[in-house]
């Protein structure tokens, strides 16, 4: 490991992941960390990794489990590697694999660490359910007491209700409001209309089935090679090649029933799955033998007010991601931006190419740029392919990775918005 | 240089072991007349109110009395006085009127567990290396130093019964359980815990046994229940060892003796069982393959001078078939490396990966892998369609199909996915190494490996270097199948290697003798009776008669008539008749599992012409002994040992006759020849003497120079 001052520059060399399956489906009876295992054994061996090289670990996960609480520590305990390697689980909502790609990349332009592997994991078919607060403190208060009296006017105090489960929701504690009402007061605001949405998610799902029909993406996903009661999970789930504009138009709104736009097909599912990048400095991939898919040009985080149009991130963090990149919007030959809500890519779509928004948000004078359809998700995104929470990031960024080397692209974006008012932008770039 | 140190502190002697020159401690005659004087000096010394008995080794307490020892025994006096010496050491234990406390940290086997028996109070570390034993019946012999005594009395019959049968090794866990040890402490405070009880002990307490365990009322103190389970146990044995097993019987016959008249009648009787099984032949077999057993794990090649293997900890397998797959699973479960399989079919692939991670599973329910160690080892078995990760595997086993084709197809495509100092093996029984071999691009790295079926259970792999292999390739491989737990046995590149050619002829004489209408449950006793663990006739049906057929083409073309294979079998496996896997074969395979002649398949097989059956048993194994002198004198095993545990591990040939080389050598060669000419005069030319045995009795020399 090379302790130079010197900043090393950052390469994706390569990745895996699990096919995406929407939860409660094919890959339910696997936790998150079986799946982080899955796509990670798979990537060592596709990639031909000496795993003695590798010196750190970073995974995302939104929904931990609290029997492995820290999900990439259990996965760099595979018996592949050895048991000396540091890893660390991150939360960062839905740009969770995000932050671990980026930590573990920071590790190495520091001369920290030069190969790391990083990702994230989530499996929503088992999530940990909670109960009421006055069960919770009745039961501590009953292993504190000390006789028999007490104990036994606690258990007179127990209602039926304290024992009702509470299923952990997707939404802001700060406002109450649910990612699907978010984005739904954002199509409101934005005027983004129920066939665009409804156009934007045929467009999804047709551009993914296309890229499945080709292999693109059978290189990237680590087949569950299983028989059990499933049998083998080989391919994404979530996609719907047969889906139609006439068939979405007839879903009902889910989040405003009576005046909403915003239907499960132009959501993104609830998804199991989970994927890792191998990075490396490019000194490290060099002398390893390694042929990069491209590299880290630049990042960016930002966070805005989550009770304004707390979806709108990606808007955010792309100025700052190409600025700190020196590169220009027109410069971008490929662009990956995750699909929570259709409401949500076009609501940002019309901030990018406003100026009037890059005037009053950015105090810019001239717009991001105009988007060029043809580069936007041509594999489709998260709304076919799902959306496992922590591992979404994984996913965009090795198939933007691969996409670029396929394509021979010179510069690749990549942005998320996720809960709490978040967004993340990042560059790569080829050779 | 002394093995034992006397240290005071206060009024407790510390007795502590470290045998000189030895991984272990091993009790031979020099440390027990050291262990003699130290105990009587701590007896007289009236300053000294306890003993603490203590291992300096690293995880070992106490290995046992010394096997070279009893391996030189000659006579019942030479081993009653050996053994009686064992017994009043241990014997004054009891009898020096101070407790003793034994502080057991690492493995406590035989002779060490007898001597910890005595002391007053045991206590085990919860450490891994800390386990309990008796070996004894595995070498022929039973604990005869009061362990058939005082193990009965504390645990219980049945449970002492259970250790001393079966030699299996208890955990200080279930040693606990049983209450053959009386605490169970981290290893950190062993020593403090040993004072401490020490200390307890001085002062009058006595370890809690409860006197009345519900078990040892109803059964060990009374006599009725007692024989019938006594009797219960040796109808068991009986039934598992045929006969051929006498220790197992001592065992509980002085086990039986001591509970009904007392411990010393009980002494008496143990030495004098013990003085009877260690000077007769089967017990001096068993030593011997215990020798020699451990001289093969030390052994990488068919000689010495082979290198130290390299480290085998990446794994890739062709072909997920029944043995690729199963390969992949012991590669994960017993060698804890990396397994990758190929295979073209997902189907297949599947399958097979499932049946490697079944392999790693069968493991923890048997208790040997946690359920946190099995999870992640099964994430060692992983599989493509291509050839991913095969550029990070130490070790390539190819085990597609038999088909030669096949086979010199893919070598090179595994050459062109591997890195240069990648081992290449094919997994092969029937073809030439050789020719896979002339497909390669690098014959140097290349070598076959003959793995049996069912390979889990199976212990013998026969490592097949042809002309280029390089040395640090076959050590390599042999290292490999080391890690594994397996034993591996170097043999010459020749038409059914060692193990197959010399089962070959036995195979097919159990057939000329169906042919000629013998009972196949008759022929299957004899065998059984003979020491094998199955008889030729279930054998044939469990290898499958497509197998026979296929492999007797083979060797009858490289050997002549003595091999080639009989009409009827053809007729047979045209028939579809394959044995067990068919569902019908020489035998019925129904749903109640009871055994029935397959009527139909034996007037198949009938040949009204030929004479009747006789001198069944000697047809079957003769044919055998005079083709392992035959190959022996080919050189297909580089050593007589070689060749003994090949057949042993192989096709469990009867240990106790050390193998059948040894067994030639101890019938006599001018006995096995005079047989042999007989045979063949009576039955054909197949049995005629094979040169090299003729050669031998002329110069009056055998297979093994070390006789027992």
């Amino acid at each position: 490991m090379s302790h130079s001052r010197a900043k090393h520059r950052v390469a994706i060399v390569a990745g895996c992941r699990t096919p995406f399956a929407k939860s409660g489906t094919s890959l339910s009876h696997k936790s998150a960390v079986d799946l982080a295992c899955l796509a990670v054994v798979e990537l060592i061996n596709r990639s031909n990794l000496d795993c003695t090289n590798v010196s750190q670990m970073f995974f995302g996960q939104v929904v931990a489990s609290p029997l492995a609480p820290n999900l990439a520590r259990e996965v760099s305990l595979l018996p592949q590697f050895p048991r000396t390697i540091p890893a660390i689980t991150v939360n960062a909502a839905c740009a969770s694999a995000n932050q671990a790609i980026v930590l573990g990349h920071d590790q190495i332009v520091q001369g920290q660490a030069d190969v790391v592997v990083a990702g994230g994991a989530e499996s929503l078919s088992d999530i940990p359910i909670l109960h009421s607060k006055r069960l919770s403190q009745m039961l501590v208060k009953m292993s504190r007491s000390k006789t028999a009296l007490e104990k036994a006017k606690l258990i007179s105090s127990f209602q039926p209700r304290d024992v009702l489960p509470i299923t952990p929701t997707i939404s802001e504690p700060s406002t109450g409001e649910t990612m699907g009402e978010a984005a739904e007061r954002m199509a409101k605001v934005n005027g983004i209309s129920r066939e665009d949405q409804d156009r934007f998610a045929l467009r999804s799902h047709r551009l993914a089935a296309a890229a499945m029909r080709n292999g693109k993406f059978a290189t990237d996903i680590a087949p569950l090679l299983e028989q059990g009661a499933q049998g083998p999970v080989v391919t994404d789930n979530g996609i719907r090649p047969d889906t139609s504009l006439e068939g979405l138009a007839r879903l009902e709104p889910v989040f405003d029933k009576k005046h909403g736009t915003v239907t499960a097909g132009t959501s993104s599912p609830l998804t199991d799955g989970a994927g890792a990048v191998l990075l490396m400095s490019e000194e490290k991939a060099i002398s390893l033998g390694y042929e990069p898919l491209a590299f880290v040009k630049s990042y960016s985080f930002v966070a805005i007010d989550p009770g304004d149009q707390s979806l709108m991130g990606p808007a955010f963090a792309i100025p700052q991601a190409l600025e700190r990149a020196g590169v220009a919007w027109s410069e971008i030959g490929l662009v990956e931006m995750h699909e929570a809500f259709a409401a949500q890519v076009l609501s940002n779509i019309n901030a990018i190419e406003s100026k009037q928004w890059a005037q009053d948000n950015l105090g810019a004078a001239e717009r991001i740029g105009e988007v060029d359809w043809e580069n936007l998700n041509p594999m489709g995104g998260s709304i076919a392919l799902g959306h496992p929470f922590g591992a979404t990031g994984a996913r965009m960024t090795l198939m933007l990775a691969t996409e670029m080397k396929r394509r021979d692209v010179q510069f690749g974006l990549l942005t998320t918005c996720a809960q709490g008012g978040m967004g993340f932008a990042m560059i790569l770039e080829r050779s | 240089m002394t093995a034992i140190t006397r240290r005071t502190i206060d009024d407790v002697d510390w007795l502590e072991l470290d045998v000189p020159g030895r991984p272990v401690n091993v009790i031979d005659g020099s440390v027990r007349s050291e262990l003699k004087e130290l105990i009587e000096q701590s007896a007289s010394d009236s300053g000294v109110k306890a003993i603490v008995l203590v291992s300096r080794k690293p995880d070992n307490f106490m290995a046992g009395a010394d096997v070279e020892e009893f391996a030189k025994l000659k006579t019942r006096a030479e081993a009653l006085t050996l053994v009686e010496d064992g017994q009043n050491l241990i014997n004054r234990f009891e009898t020096i009127g101070k407790p003793i406390v034994a502080a057991i940290h690492g493995a406590c086997l035989g002779g060490g567990l007898e001597a910890a028996l005595a002391c007053t109070t045991r206590i085990g570390t919860d450490h891994k290396a800390t386990r309990f034993q008796f070996p004894e019946v595995r070498i022929g012999i039973l604990p005869a130093a009061g362990g058939c005594q005082r193990l009965p009395r504390l645990v219980g019959l049945r449970s002492a019964l259970e250790m001393i049968l079966t030699g299996r090794t208890h955990s200080s866990k279930r040693a606990a359980k049983i209450r053959l040890i009386d605490d169970l402490v981290h290893p950190a405070i062993l020593e403090s815990v040993a004072l401490e009880t020490a200390r307890k002990l001085i002062d009058g307490w006595r370890p809690k046994r409860p006197r009345f365990r519900p078990e040892m009322v109803a059964i060990d103190k009374n006599q009725f229940a007692r024989k019938a389970v006594l009797a219960r146990a040796r109808t068991k044995t009986l039934e598992k060892t045929a006969g051929n097993y006498p220790a197992p019987l001592a065992a509980i016959d002085a086990i039986g003796h001591g509970l009904q008249y007392g411990i010393e009648a009980g002494l008496a009787h143990e030495a004098a069982a013990f003085s009877e099984l260690a000077i007769n032949d089967g017990s001096k077999n068993l030593v011997r393959l215990f020798f020699d057993g451990t001289a093969l794990k030390k052994a990488y090649g068919p000689s010495d001078g082979y290198p130290e293997p390299r480290k085998t900890s990446n794994v890739g397998v062709v072909g997920s078939g029944f043995m690729g797959s199963a390969i992949a699973g012991v590669v994960a479960a017993r060698a804890v490396a990396e397994a990758r399989l190929r295979d073209i079919s997902v189907d297949r692939l599947v399958s097979g990966l499932d049946a490697a991670r079944s392999i790693v599973d069968s493991r923890q329910e048997k208790g040997a892998l946690s359920k946190h160690e099995s999870r992640y080892r099964t994430f060692l078995v992983s599989g493509g369609v291509d050839w991913a990760g095969f550029g990070r595997a130490d070790l390539v086993i190819e085990a597609a199909t038999e088909d030669l084709e096949t086979k010199r197809a893919i070598i090179p495509e595994i050459e062109s996915n591997t890195k240069a100092e990648c081992v290449i093996a094919s997994n092969t029984s029937t073809l030439l190494i050789r020719d896979i071999a002339d497909a390669a691009t690098e014959p140097h790295r290349f070598l076959g490996m003959h793995f049996f079926s069912p390979v889990e259970k199976m212990n013998l792999v026969e490592v097949v270097p042809h002309e280029n292999t390089e040395r640090w390739v076959i050590s390599a491989a042999a290292g490999f199948v080391r890690s594994l737990g397996k034993t591996a046995v170097v043999v010459a590149d020749s038409p059914g290697f060692w193990v197959n050619r010399i089962l070959a002829p036995y195979l097919r004489e159990a057939w000329i003798l169906l042919e000629s209408g013998a009972d196949p449950l008759e022929l299957d006793k004899e065998m059984i009776e003979f020491g094998f663990p199955v008889g030729p006739v279930t054998l044939l049906d469990e290898v499958g008669l497509d197998v026979v057929l296929e492999s007797s083409h083979a060797l009858g073309e490289a050997y002549g008539e003595r091999m080639s294979p009989r009409a009827s079998l053809s007729r047979l496996v045209g028939d579809g008749r394959l044995g067990r896997k068919s569902g019908r074969g020489l035998f019925e395979y129904r749903k109640d599992k009871k055994k029935r002649i397959d009527k139909s398949s034996m007037e198949l097989i009938c040949d009204q012409d030929s004479p009747p059956p006789n001198r069944t048993s000697e047809r079957l194994v003769y044919a055998m002994l005079n083709e392992a002198a035959a190959a022996f004198a080919e050189g297909v095993v580089g050593s007589a040992r070689d060749g003994d545990m090949g057949a042993i591990l192989g096709f469990g040939f009867p240990p106790f006759r050390g193998g059948p080389l040894r067994y030639i050598d101890r019938i006599g060669l001018s006995e096995v020849i005079k047989t042999l000419k007989e045979l063949s005069e009576e039955f054909g030319q197949r049995f005629e003497p094979v040169t090299n045995l003729k050669q031998m009795a002329e110069l009056d020399t055998k297979f093994h120079q070390q006789q027992l």
